[in-house]
Parts: structure tokens; sequence; C-alpha cells
């Protein structure tokens, strides 16, 4: 595949468990861990498809997530948000930001995997 | 057994019981021996003063002599049985069961009592959960401890070949994030524990001072000449306020009462009410006070100025209710929305205009009451900015047998009228 990832995610030992999975099924995997300038790092890496926290330190997922998709160049960018806030009002505001799948912590390796392949398929 | 006793009928049986004569207890108290056997014959209403001193002529407590304790338990077998849906007391014979099984009835009384409470820190608890930030902080935490557990184990499970240093690596960070793990629930779940002792004797602020009133009968007399500094030292001495913002809703009361004590003294108001006939617009007129300070003070006092003691109400311009002095016969909401006939709040779509109206409240009782009402702005006017109001009731219980009035209830959830236009949502005594 050889296609590229970003994870945007603050826990160390999350974004090393990720990265191995996917590095290991042939995506590129590179990481960010805060808030603060991660729509620029989205605009400078461009990947295939970003995998973002909702609880970052400096900026939320949803407000970078609606930045994304007010800019041209990453207004399609498929985006999967990961966060431990389940509740139904979360799901409708990842919805509303416009992310392309939304998933609770804690997930499991298998399901990261299959979502990272569908959405990178369209 | 089927009627409720009166308390004129207790007093004559407990008049017989003590071997005293109708003139006799009459000359002890100092009323005419007619007047007396009127009130023996559930003719007069009596409370107040003159309650407490056939009751100490009698030796016995002032409950017993007056309706207030069984119908306080009548009462409370209603609201249990208004609050079920799975049954169907036999609410027309709930005073008859209350006399037959008064141990059965308080009992019955306790328990809805209780559930209350524990519905009341069930709601507080769940509001916690929802929006306790240190909460919402520690469970996200702990989520992501476990995310980082169930990933790594399953990698370490699932991948068959593993380099030595990722499997060292993974196996180090299992251990680092368990360890968290482990913390995060211990400091999770001391956390949670002191917020069920927090819990156990949780009350609303409002409510603490509703209590720290009602022992004080609402009278802060003794304070009139008080400073600031033994204000406050009164009110963080008082022991049903235990929170902040309870003291400060109790400072702000008393210091209201106290000025209406300062501005209508016990003496001023007594020259004003003969025969127990109080005119409250005339007395703010007289003394030039404003009609809301004439309403408080004579609520305030009339438990030793007039024949029966007088109930208050006051709600802000949201129609919240913020302070209550109960009065016999006429129910005021505790946490549901109140009878939107009341002359309360009336009285909110007309400022300022003072309004006086005869009144009987639904149900079997039927007791009537005058009440007057007013609703005066909140703080200093200012230029542009429209004022916020205030409105206070004033609620005088009236002898039986006079003009109806209009029909008010307590809350739409209790009231037994069927039609009624302010109702807002349907009995559950229909």
């Amino acid at each position: 595949m050889g296609k590229n990832v970003l994870v945007i995610e603050d826990e160390p030992n999350i974004i090393e468990a990720i990265s191995f999975i996917l590095s290991r099924d042939g995506w590129s995997v590179a990481t960010h861990s805060n808030g603060h300038d991660a729509v620029g790092v989205v605009q400078d890496a461009m990947p295939d498809l970003v995998i973002l926290d909702v609880m970052l330190p400096g900026k939320t997922g949803f407000e970078i997530l609606r930045e994304l998709r007010s800019a041209a160049a990453t207004q399609g960018l498929p985006v999967l948000m990961l966060t431990a806030k389940g509740q139904v009002k979360d799901r409708e505001m990842a919805e509303r930001a416009g992310a392309s799948r939304f998933m609770t912590k804690p997930f499991s390796n298998a399901e990261v995997l299959d979502a990272v392949r569908e959405l990178v398929a369209g | 057994m089927a009627q409720q006793t009166l308390a004129g009928t207790r007093i004559r049986e407990r008049r017989l019981m003590a071997g005293l004569r109708q003139a006799e207890l009459a000359k002890l108290v100092g009323i005419s021996g007619s007047y007396l056997n009127l009130i023996e014959h559930n003719r007069r209403r009596i409370g107040g003063k003159l309650l407490n001193d056939i009751s100490q002529a009698l030796n016995v407590e002032p409950s017993l002599l007056s309706e207030g304790a069984e119908a306080a338990l009548v009462s409370a077998l209603r609201e249990a049985a208004a609050e079920t849906e799975k049954v169907t007391p036999e609410l027309e014979r709930g005073d008859e069961f209350a006399g037959r099984f008064p141990g059965w009835a308080a009992l019955i009384a306790e328990q809805h009592q209780r559930l209350r409470n524990l519905e009341h820190t069930a709601a507080t608890l769940t509001d916690r959960l929802t929006h306790d930030p240190h909460l919402a902080t520690s469970v996200h935490e702990m989520l992501t401890m476990v995310t980082a557990i169930r990933s790594t184990a399953g990698i370490l499970a699932e991948t068959k070949e593993i380099e030595p240093e990722w499997r060292n690596r993974f196996h180090r960070n299992l251990n680092e994030d368990s360890q968290r793990l482990a913390e995060g629930a211990e400091q999770l779940v001391a956390y949670l524990d002191d917020a069920g002792d927090a819990a156990a004797g949780m009350t609303l602020p409002l409510e603490e001072v509703e209590a720290m009133l009602e022992t004080h009968g609402f009278r802060f007399d003794g304070l009139v000449n008080a400073t600031q500094e033994e204000l406050a030292t009164f009110v963080d001495n008082q022991a049903q306020l235990t929170t902040d913002a309870a003291r400060d809703m109790a400072m702000t009361v008393v210091r209201q009462l106290r000025a209406d004590a300062r501005l209508l003294s016990l003496d001023m108001l007594v020259r004003h009410v003969g025969d127990g006939v109080v005119d409250p617009a005339k007395i703010a007129s007289d003394y030039g006070v404003p009609l809301s300070t004439v309403l408080r003070r004579l609520a305030a006092v009339s438990d030793e100025l007039l024949p029966m003691p007088c109930g208050l109400v006051m709600c802000d311009a949201a129609g919240t209710l913020m302070l209550r002095k109960p009065v016999e016969g006429f129910a005021i909401p505790r946490f549901s929305a109140a009878c939107p006939k009341w002359p309360l709040f009336q009285a909110l779509s007309r400022p300022m205009q003072a309004l006086r109206q005869t009144v009987t409240v639904t149900g079997r009782e039927a007791h009537r009451f005058e009440c007057y009402a007013i609703s005066e702005p909140v703080g200093a006017i200012q230029v542009n900015v429209a004022p916020l109001y205030h409105s206070y009731m004033l609620i005088i219980p009236l002898e039986d047998g006079g003009e109806a009035g209009s029909e008010v209830g307590s809350t739409c959830r209790v009231c037994p009228r069927e039609v009624c236009e302010g109702r807002r949502e349907p009995s559950l005594l229909a």
C-alpha cells in the first residue's frame, strides 16, 4: 500500500501501538501530539488519512477538524476521530464537524485497521 | 373515625380529661366562656398565641390540639398516593386510614419522605456525574490507559513474529500503563467515596435557609441593632446552614427581615391591628413604608399579633419561589411549579399595584384565605435599564363560611380541579 497516515494523539503508548500495527500493515505513519499546530502539520504533510484524538492539549479535535473542513485542500481528507467519550452528543458533534468515522476508546487493533483501510479505499 | 378530629373537639376532650370546667379554662387563658364554647364546637378556628395559651393551661403540646399533626399526615399520604402509578390507593379514605392506623400511616409518610430524599440525592449525584469536570477527566484518563493496554496487549498476543526490542518495549509500556491505570482507579474510588458521603447529607441551599428561618419564626427583631459583623457571626453560627451558598442566601434574607423590623416595630403594628383585622395598605400608607415590607413583617409577627399565623411566599420575575413561610391549609410546593392562579403571580403582570383577593384552596378541606400581593422592583432604579421584580404574597387564614372567592390550587400534579385554563400538566388525582 505505502500510503501515508498521520496520527494526532497525545498519549505516547497509544501512538506507539497504532504506529506499530499500521506500519506492519504497510502504512507509512507520521505522528503528532498536540493541538496547537495540528492543522499546519496536516496541511504540510497532506496524508491520505488522519487519525485524530478529540482531547488534545491546546486545541480540541473538533476544532481542528472544523478548520480542516473549511480549507479547500483538506475539505475531503478522510479523518478517523478517536475519543474516550462515547456519548451520543459527542458522536453528533463529530459528525457535525465533518468526521469521516468516529471510534470510541477502548478499541481493538483490528477495528482501527479495518477503519483505516475502508476510509482510504473510499 | 372517618372524620378528622378537629382542634376544638380535641381541646374539649383534653379539658374534660384535665377536670376543668369551660369557664375555668376560659379564665385561665383570658377569653370569655362563650368564645371558648364556640372554639370547642369548631365554630371558631384557633391558632397562634391562643392555641399556645390553651395548650399550656392544659399541659399538652400545641400540636396535640391543632390539626397540624394529623392534617400533615393525611397530606403526606395524599402526596405519596399521587406519586405512585402502579397502585390506586383509596384517596377518599386517607383520613380514615390515618385515624385508625396512625402508626402505619406515619410509616408510609416517613418512607415516602425517605424516597424523596433518596431521589433528590440520586438526582444530585447524576448531575455531578454528568457535569463534574474532575470525574470526567479521571474517566477519560482511565479509558485512555485501557485503550493503550488493550492495543499493546493485542499486538503482543496477535503478532506472530515480533522483534525482541519491540517485544520488550511493549512489555514496558504494558507495565507502565497498568500501573497508571491502578493509580487512577484508586484515586477515582476515593473521590467517589467522598462524593457519596457528601451526597448523604445533601440539601439545597434554599432548603437550609428555610429550615433556619423556621427555627427563628422568620423574626430577627433581636438583631435590629446588630452590627454587620455581629450579623455575619449570627449567620455563621446557624447549624442548619452548611454551605457558603446557604449562608450567603440567609444573610440576604436576614438583612431584609431585620430592615423590616427596623421600619415596623411590633408596637407600631399592634396599634394598627384591632380585633384581628388587618389592613396592610393602610399600614404602608400611615408609616410610609413599602407594602412588601408590611407583608413580610405581618407574616413574621402574625404568630404573636394575629389570631392565626399567616403565611408568606415570594417569587422572582421567573416565577421561582424563593421564600416560603408555610401556613396550614395553603400548601406551597417545594420543588414543582405553583398554581398560576395565585395572586402572587398576577401581581407580576401588574407591578406596584397592590392586590387583595379572597381565595379558596381546592380540595376537601377547602380553606379560605385573604391574600395580599405586590410586585416591587429590586435594587436601585437605573436609566434605560428595565428593573427586575420580586413579588410577595401574604396569606391570611379566614374563618369558614364566608365568600369563597377565587379557587386556587397548590400545584397541578395534586390539584383535583378538572377544568382549569391554568393547568400545565395532568393531575395525578384525576
